[in-house]
Parts: structure tokens; C-alpha cells; sequence
């Protein structure tokens, strides 16, 4: 298992150098490829985070894509002050769309932004408070299940809604996009595409690391007790609601860190990210790829996307029906998801 | 150890106008042993919702020792050292017999003090020894999910034993359990009794016999009767009640 995860990171780290290389080399890889999988990777690491919510603390969160939205903003704050003057306005500090719509000055929450190290803390920071407010509300009133997911559903609509106004100072309908550069290296060029597919891939690794030591933890005992038995877990002396409250902000830190890194790669990011179909796609590959083990989690997010990627562009009008079928065959048939299958598989060969 | 005792007075429970409890009153001294037996609806495991803060009284005093329980929430009642059987075993079915224990261990419950924990070799030995007195060794490092009824319940007890609790409350612990499971069974509750008080809820009239300890009766929520197992079960309000059916 361990040889094999270190193969598939291996074979990752290898896109951008065979993408490096002439384009008619037998072993040339597009620039499609590595950009496309990049924004795998952010997936993965969305799904991760995901996993640590609802397949080890059962809280079934559809709205995770909020988070990753929340992230995916703050880095694009950062992205839309380093423009400066390079702007179709030309104004030297108030990104386009201010200037547009009438500011004179910048907002008192856009302040900050123009350092990277501000900017890269608010992505962990923004996310966690959204999740410390309403899982602390959430979690304290036993809000758990369908309740629970319906309540982080709305939030990601609500947020969705609010982003949509342009009076909300984070560009309305259209967003962020038009990014010149990141800590001094221009966007859109082959060695920034290879630089934020490393440091996504590293942020992968690392987020899986962090995951897999703190479940294997008694703590990660204790949010799998939360999971099948809460009340028993409650009378057993563990303050569940602060147990998951501490799980849901990690959580949530690390999906803001996915969409901190899935933004520059995409060079755009607008409320639709907010969509809470997103944030119900996510919990498909984690459903898809095996929710509670964490490897399945990873290999959800690769999968569904890789198929989603094929499938969009094979026979785009099928894409949503192969989302919902495999979703209900997942889990009518394999409710372990990919990984089940694989362990039944194995399990099979051996004598 | 000091001791504290377990002090119900004029407790009432009502669900939407039904009176679960009416004006219950009991007394548990510390390091006693006591049966509660009533019949179907009585009002047992809601006196144990009430002690443990699941439920809250709709009137009355509820305090062990000098803690007043009516205040407290679940997990702060269990930390004061007061721990739960339920009727229907829970155990956490995807954790090993010996992972069960672990998180029942009496240890610091935060989170953050859960991430930096490790298995000492005393609490190691510590949950080795209750596996041994509730006679789950050899499943030591089964899923719990895979045991059998009976040793779901010794598992339970076993949480209990481990959590190390002053008082415990021990709702049906032989229901569905063959005749030699109930007798070890009670041989367990009486060897955990003495350095701490428990509380017994249970039906079969032969288990109670075996614990040879003070008896509740209840009924409609209230305390029908109360003394030893022959005082009970010659008063002619329990034969009429419970006994003479
Ligand atoms: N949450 C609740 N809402 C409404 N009614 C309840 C609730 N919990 C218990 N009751 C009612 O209160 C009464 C007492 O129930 P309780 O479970 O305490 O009885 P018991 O003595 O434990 O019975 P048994 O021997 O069947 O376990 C029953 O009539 C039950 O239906
Ligand atoms: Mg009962």
C-alpha cells in the first residue's frame, strides 16, 4: 500500500518534467495534462478533507465547497492587489471592477491582502472561522444528519447569493480573473504551471500525511466512536460537540487550502464555485473512492474527475446522468466504494 | 475515597402530559449495591436518563454528593465519575474489544489531549486486566461489532470497569443472556460493587435474587416498595402490580 502510494506520487511529480520535454518526444506530455491534473490534485486535497468530516466524524457536510470557494478567494484577493496598475483602469491600488462600480477607496477587508503571508493565513483562517461559527452552533444544538448537511447546504447557497452582489465588494458575478502573477513569477506560464503543480502536489502529500497521523490517533478513535455511537461516546465523558467542532475547522482549513491552490492554476474564481452542486460532487468521489479510509478519498477525486474530464468532453449531455447513476450504484452496490472493491479483489487472490 | 451518594427527591418526568416520573424519590448510599425492578414503562432507564443528563426533570432534585446533576450535561456528569449501561448494548462496532476499553479508560477527554495520547504500559496493563475480568481476552482484538450479544454486554461492563467510575448504572445487563451468562454476570456487578455504588436495573426476579442486595420497586414512576428481595416480594401492592400478573 505504502510502495504504491509512493509510485502514484512518484509518477505525478514526473508530469511537469515529461511536459518539460520537446514536443515530439515519445515521452512529451501536454500542456492539458499537467494543468488538468493539477487541478486534480486540489480535488484531492478537498476530498481529504472531506473524508476527516464525514468518513471519520460522520458529519456530512454539503457545503465543503464553500471552503474551498472561501480559499479560493482569499488567494485571488491577494492575486487581484499584485495586479496594481496593470489594470484596464490603470488605477494604481483599486482593482478593475472597483473602479467600475464607483470606489474611491479600498475596503477596509481588502486590507492586507497585498502580503502573501496575509493572504496565505486567511485562507486557513477564513474558512476555519466560518466552520468554528457554524459547527459551534450547529454541533451545540445536536444538529447531526440530514439537518445537518440540509444547514451546510444552505450555507454554501447563502454565501453563493451574498457573493453574486456586486456591493459585496468581492467582484459579483464575475469574480477575480486576470491575474498577472505570484510571489514575482508571472501566471500562465509553463514554469508557474510546474511550480503550482509541485506545491499543490507537496500540500497533498502533507495533508494526507497530517490525516493519516491524526486518525490513527486516539482521537481519530474517539471521531470514529462520534461517528456510530455519539450519545454512547457523550456518556463515556467526551464533549462530542467540541470533538467535532475540532475535526469540522481542520476540515474546513484544509479544503480553503485546495481552493487556495486550485485558483492561480485556473486563473479565475467567481461565486459559482459557491454552486452547492459542487459541494455535492465532492462528496460523490469521496463516496466513489471509499469514505473513511483516506486513500479512498484520494482516489475518488481522481477518478470521478478523470471521468468527468473523458466523459464532458466525449458526450457532454451524459456527464450529470453518469454522475447521479454512479452515485446511487456506489451506494446501492459497493458502499466501501473503490477501495472495498480493490480489498475484496485482493482478498479473493489470496489463497 | 470518600464517597458520595446518589440523592433523587420529588423527581417528575412528563412527555407531552405522560408522566414518566412522579415525584420519585431514592437514595443510594455510597458503596451500595441496589436493584430496581418494575414492570414495562415504570420508569427505569427514565431515571437513568435523568441521572446521567439525557433527560432533564420537569421538577425535583437530582445531586450526587454535592454536584447538582440538573445542571450538568452529559459528558460533565461522566467525568464526576458517574458511568452508563444501556439497555440495549452500544458499543462502538467498528473498534476492537481493546480499542472500546481504551476510549473508556479514565484519562483526559479533549481532543487535543486525545491527539497527544499514548498507551502507557500501565494503562495498557490497566485495560489487559478488565479484559480479563469480563472474560473477553481471546476477542481482545476483534471488531466489537462481531460479538456476541452476551459479550457485547461484558464489553459494556468492561467500559465501565475501565472508566472506573463511582457510581454506575447498569441497565439490564442480562436480558437475552443464558443462565450461565447471568450468573457470571452477577458475580461481575457484586465484585464491582463495595469501593463503588451500583445502581441495577433489571426484570429477571432470579438475577435480582443473586445480587441478595436492597431492591426499588417501581411503578408509574414512582417507588412502589423497597427492602430486601422477600420484604418486596411479599408486599401484597407489588404482587398486585407486577409480581401477581
Ligand atoms: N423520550 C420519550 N418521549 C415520550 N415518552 C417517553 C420517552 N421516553 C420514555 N417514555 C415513556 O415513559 C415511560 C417510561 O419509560 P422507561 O423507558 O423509563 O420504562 P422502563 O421502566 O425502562 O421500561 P422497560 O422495562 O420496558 O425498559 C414509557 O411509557 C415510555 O413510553
Ligand atoms: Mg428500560
Amino acid at each position: 500500500m505504502r510502495a504504491g502510494l509512493g509510485a502514484a506520487v512518484g509518477l505525478l511529480a514526473l508530469l511537469p518534467a515529461l511536459n518539460a520535454l520537446p514536443t515530439d518526444h515519445a515521452l512529451h506530455v501536454s500542456d492539458f495534462i499537467v494543468s488538468v491534473t493539477g487541478k486534480w490534485i486540489c480535488y484531492a486535497i478537498l476530498a481529504l478533507s472531506l473524508d476527516l468530516a464525514w468518513g471519520y466524524a460522520g458529519i456530512l457536510s454539503l457545503g465543503h465547497g464553500a471552503f474551498f470557494a472561501l480559499g479560493g478567494y482569499a488567494i485571488g484577493m491577494h492575486l487581484m492587489r499584485l495586479i496594481g496598475p496593470r489594470g484596464a483602469y490603470g488605477h494604481p491600488v483599486l482593482p478593475d471592477f472597483m473602479v467600475f462600480l464607483g470606489y474611491t477607496q479600498l475596503p477596509w477587508f481588502w486590507r492586507g491582502f497585498e502580503y502573501f503571508p496575509y493572504a496565505a493565513l486567511m485562507v486557513l483562517l477564513v474558512p476555519g472561522a466560518l466552520a468554528l461559527v457554524v459547527g459551534f452552533l450547529a454541533f451545540r444544538s445536536r444538529i447531526t444528519g440530514v439537518y445537518l448537511s440540509i444547514l451546510t447546504q444552505a450555507m454554501t447557497y447563502a454565501l453563493m447569493l451574498a457573493f453574486f452582489r456586486n456591493d459585496m465588494g468581492f467582484g459579483g458575478n464575475n469574480g477575480f480573473t486576470d491575474f498577472k502573477e505570484l510571489l514575482g513569477m508571472p501566471l500562465a506560464t509553463p514554469r508557474a504551471r510546474a511550480a503550482l503543480f509541485y506545491a499543490s502536489l507537496v500540500a497533498l502529500v502533507a495533508a494526507f500525511l497530517i490525516c493519516s497521523v491524526l486518525t490513527r490517533t486516539k482521537y481519530g478513535r474517539v471521531l470514529t466512536a462520534i461517528r456510530d455511537a455519539e450519545s454512547r461516546a457523550r456518556f463515556l465523558g467526551y464533549d462530542t460537540a467540541r470533538h467535532k467542532l475540532f475535526a469540522f475547522v481542520l476540515s474546513a482549513m484544509l479544503a480553503g487550502l485546495a481552493g487556495a491552490l486550485y485558483v492561480p492554476q485556473v486563473g479565475i474564481i467567481n461565486p459559482g464555485e459557491f454552486n452547492p452542486g459542487n459541494s455535492i460532487e465532492a462528496v460523490i468521489w469521496v463516496a466513489v473512492g471509499g469514505r473513511g479510509t483516506l486513500v479512498g478519498a484520494v482516489l475518488g477525486a481522481f477518478s470521478v474527475n478523470a471521468l468527468k474530464t473523458w466523459l464532458t468532453s466525449a458526450a457532454p449531455d451524459l456527464w450529470l446522468f453518469a454522475l447521479g447513476g454512479l452515485f446511487v450504484v456506489v451506494t446501492l452496490f459497493l458502499p466501501r466504494g473503490l477501495i472495498g472493491v480493490f480489498d475484496r479483489l485482493r482478498k479473493g487472490r489470496a489463497p | 475515597m470518600k464517597g458520595r451518594a446518589l440523592y433523587l427527591d420529588g423527581v417528575s418526568v412528563v412527555f407531552d402530559g405522560f408522566r414518566a416520573l412522579n415525584n420519585l424519590s431514592l437514595i443510594v448510599e455510597p458503596g451500595e449495591l441496589r436493584a430496581v425492578i418494575g414492570p414495562n414503562g415504570a420508569g427505569k432507564t427514565t431515571m437513568m436518563d435523568v441521572i446521567t443528563g439525557k433527560t432533564r426533570p420537569t421538577a425535583g432534585t437530582v445531586r450526587f454528593g454535592e454536584a447538582d446533576l440538573t445542571r450538568l450535561d452529559e459528558p460533565a456528569i461522566a467525568t464526576l465519575g458517574i458511568g452508563r449501561k444501556f439497555q440495549k448494548p452500544t458499543v462502538f462496532d467498528h473498534l476492537t474489544v481493546f480499542e472500546n476499553l481504551e476510549l473508556a479508560l479514565k484519562a483526559p477527554r479533549g481532543a487535543i489531549a486525545c491527539v497527544k495520547w499514548r498507551l502507557s504500559g500501565e494503562a495498557r496493563d490497566r485495560i489487559a486486566r478488565v479484559t480479563e475480568e469480563v472474560g473477553l481476552l481471546a476477542r481482545a482484538h476483534d471488531p466489537a461489532g462481531i460479538l456476541s450479544h452476551g459479550q457485547r454486554q461484558w464489553l459494556e461492563i468492561g467500559m465501565l470497569l475501565a472508566q472506573d467510575p463511582e457510581l454506575l448504572l447498569v441497565d439490564e445487563p442480562v436480558a437475552g443472556m443464558t443462565d450461565a451468562e447471568t450468573e457470571r454476570t452477577a458475580a461481575m456487578l457484586v465484585g464491582i460493587a463495595g469501593p463503588r455504588s451500583v445502581v441495577v436495573v433489571e426484570h429477571d426476579l432470579e438475577f435480582v435474587r443473586a445480587l441478595g442486595r436492597r431492591v426499588t420497586v417501581l411503578h408509574e414512576g414512582s417507588v412502589l416498595s423497597e427492602g430486601s428481595i422477600d420484604h418486596v416480594q411479599n408486599d401484597p401492592r407489588v404482587i398486585e402490580v407486577y409480581l401477581g400478573r
